[in-house]
């Protein structure tokens, strides 16, 4: 059976009910047959239960609609019928691969919020745990993009080995590698040893061996380059309007850190840099996560130099009875995907009237079928693999 | 960074027909946001936009809120002619009663734009718009032709709450399947009595499946006598 294009059209946009997959479409606009593809949700290379409907000429892509929504459970209406406190081991859930940043930014709105103080100790651990959050996610993503390409095994496991040294210093202070439920409005929740501070010392002194390594192993690979160079190119403009955040904002040239911008906890005291990509394809995403791997090794030298002593949680901060006065805040922090806000309102109640959740990995997927658009369908993994998304947070 | 009221005066001269409130944040945060009218809210996020000194190219984040009709219950003060008896005889005598009242104060669906200035590196300016009410006056215009980025985020708030935006590309579900009928995000949305595949019902849970599943049966009983 056939379809027109604008048959087709019709049911992707209204319906968006697919049609048996595999089917041949005639598109009387490029007089050649058009396939309608779907790919996922069980595709070893979409990071989980994500489906893309993709129609194909030849092997270019002419049309591509993401569908998510397989791992949804209404975290945000759970946020609402839990207490403020409630929600901190749910927001390990949302990126399950970067839990502590998510306990940061949930803290620092509710922080915002209630006009709380973080004690100064509370600050930097804070900060170190999120930098080596940084440090395993970009890790992780690279790894998993070239495991996408095709080489599979080596790049990634060296960066899991990598990554396994991080997650046993969460596992030391938090008791868990990967749902830390770390954090609390005011500090933080169990203080760090000496020892602690001193393992990752060990672990960060190890780090720049392991860049190099990485780099060498890879960044000029010819593979890579001729697979990776002049794909999925995202324009900056673009990028910009549609709210595109992080590494992939970078990696198109546009300088917007919101470690930078909004000098959230003590990151003004640090000195380090914003890698920036000049073409936006692939090649630049992922360059650009090994360059801020360099910078958060960087911060983390400056941060564990001194760690000032004194307590992890403010001793004034409310924790029984927790009842913030009617009002709303919006606090975001640069999470290792991008920005992670979450936007509350309190009605004077014990739990949030609203809880929203601004997930980076769902609005950076919004170009995704712009990027591409005209490459084929082995480039699509490649893309959709440099933006980094986790459905945890897409799906919420 | 101008403040709000700036923000305000400056929109209100550069689109004169646009009415924008604002509205008050109480908490620390002090996040004061514009409350635009939805007939010139386009106009007006092109003026945030395109403006030199605000530049606010960065759609950052797109939230529903639900509120739903509130019933207030206050106290009036009333003053009434009561028939009395005083030292005996019957009396006509003035009184102030205290009395309970209700009134229903209209519920709305409201959408809160979180805006940032890449260019200019400042930020949030939050905006919202207000629907008629929760049931048939449900259109808002999409900010989508403006910032791309609400593509996706407006999705989200028509499927979970069910907010039409008009100018909208492509407005389907995005979390929740085609087909599905009610606006889970909705303060007064119930669960769909569907116990068919509840394992290990019991106590209330087990009570209400028992239900289900005697009107299920009863009305598949319907259906058979029907059909011969």
């Amino acid at each position: 059976m056939t379809l027109s294009a604008a048959e087709f059209g019709a049911r992707q946009h209204a319906g968006g009910k697919a049609l048996p997959e595999g089917r041949m479409v005639i598109d009387p606009e490029s007089g050649g047959d058009l396939l309608e593809v779907s790919m996922g949700p069980h595709h070893p290379s979409t990071h989980g239960v994500f489906r893309m409907d993709v129609a194909l000429d030849g092997e270019r892509i002419v049309r591509l609609k993401p569908v998510f929504g397989y791992l949804h459970r209404n975290h945000e209406k759970l946020g609402e019928e839990h207490s403020y406190l409630a929600s901190m081991p749910y927001t390990d859930r949302l990126d399950y691969i970067c839990s502590l940043t998510n306990n940061w930014a949930y803290a620092l709105a509710v922080e915002k919020l209630v006009g709380q103080e973080v004690p100064e100790r509370a600050e930097y651990l804070r900060l170190i745990v999120g930098e080596l959050t940084r440090m395993q996610n970009h890790i992780l993503s690279v790894g998993f993009l070239i495991q996408d390409m095709g080489a599979s095994g080596t790049p990634l496991m060296y960066g899991f080995r990598e990554r396994e040294k991080i997650l046993d210093l969460f596992e030391a202070l938090t008791g868990s590698r990967m749902m830390c439920n770390y954090m609390r409005f005011g500090g933080c929740r169990v203080d760090a040893t000496p020892e602690w501070l001193d393992g990752v010392r060990k672990v960060v002194a190890g780090m720049p061996a392991f860049a190099d390594e990485f780099e060498r192993l890879l960044c000029t690979n010819e593979i890579l380059m001729a697979r990776t160079q002049g794909v999925g190119v995202l324009r900056p403009e673009l990028a910009v309007s549609a709210g595109v955040t992080g590494p992939a904002l970078r990696a198109s040239g546009v300088n917007y850190d919101i470690r930078k911008v909004d000098r959230y906890g003590i990151y003004d005291r640090f000195d380090f840099k914003v890698p920036l990509g000049e073409h936006g394809d692939v090649y630049d995403r992922f360059m650009i996560r090994l360059l801020e791997l360099r910078q958060s090794i960087r911060i983390l030298e400056q941060a564990l130099k001194d760690v000032p002593g004194g307590p992890v949680m403010d001793p004034k901060a409310k924790i029984r009875n927790f009842r913030p006065k009617p009002g709303e805040a919006y606090g975001r922090i640069e999470a290792p995907k991008g920005e992670l806000g979450f936007y509350l309102i309190s009605d004077g109640t014990g739990n949030p009237y609203r809880y929203r959740v601004r997930p980076p990995s769902f609005v950076n997927l919004t170009v995704l079928e712009d990027m591409c658009l005209g490459y084929s369908v082995a480039d699509v993994v490649l893309i959709l693999g440099s933006i980094d998304i986790v459905l945890g947070e897409v799906d919420r | 960074m101008k403040t709000v009221e700036e923000i305000k005066a400056a929109i209100e001269a550069a689109v004169p027909s646009a009415s924008v409130e604002i509205v008050q944040n109480p908490a620390p945060s002090a996040q004061h946001s514009l409350l635009l009218k939805a007939e010139t809210a386009v106009a007006v996020a092109k003026f945030l936009r395109d403006d030199a000194e605000l530049a606010l190219d960065f759609l950052s984040n797109v939230t529903g809120v639900d509120w739903p009709d509130k019933e207030i219950t206050e106290k009036v003060k009333v003053t009434k002619m009561v028939t009395k008896t005083v030292e005996g005889t019957e009396q006509q005598v003035e009184e102030t009663v205290e009395e309970t009242r209700k009134r229903v104060e209209p519920g709305y669906l409201e959408v809160v734009y979180h805006l940032y200035s890449m260019t200019k590196k400042h930020g949030p300016v939050v905006f919202r718009m207000r629907t008629g009410n929760r049931a048939d006056d449900v259109k808002l215009p999409s900010m989508t032709p403006v910032w791309r980025s609400a593509e996706y985020q407006e999705r989200e708030v028509f499927d979970l709450y069910g907010v039409e935006f008009v100018g909208h590309p492509d407005l389907r579900r995005i979390l929740m399947w085609e087909g599905f009928k009610d606006h889970p995000m909705r303060r007064d949305y119930v669960e769909p009595d569907d116990f068919e595949y509840e394992p290990t019902a019991h106590d209330e849970v087990l009570k209400r499946a028992q239900a289900h599943q005697a009107a299920a049966a009863a009305a598949a009983e319907g259906q058979k006598g029907a059909a011969q």
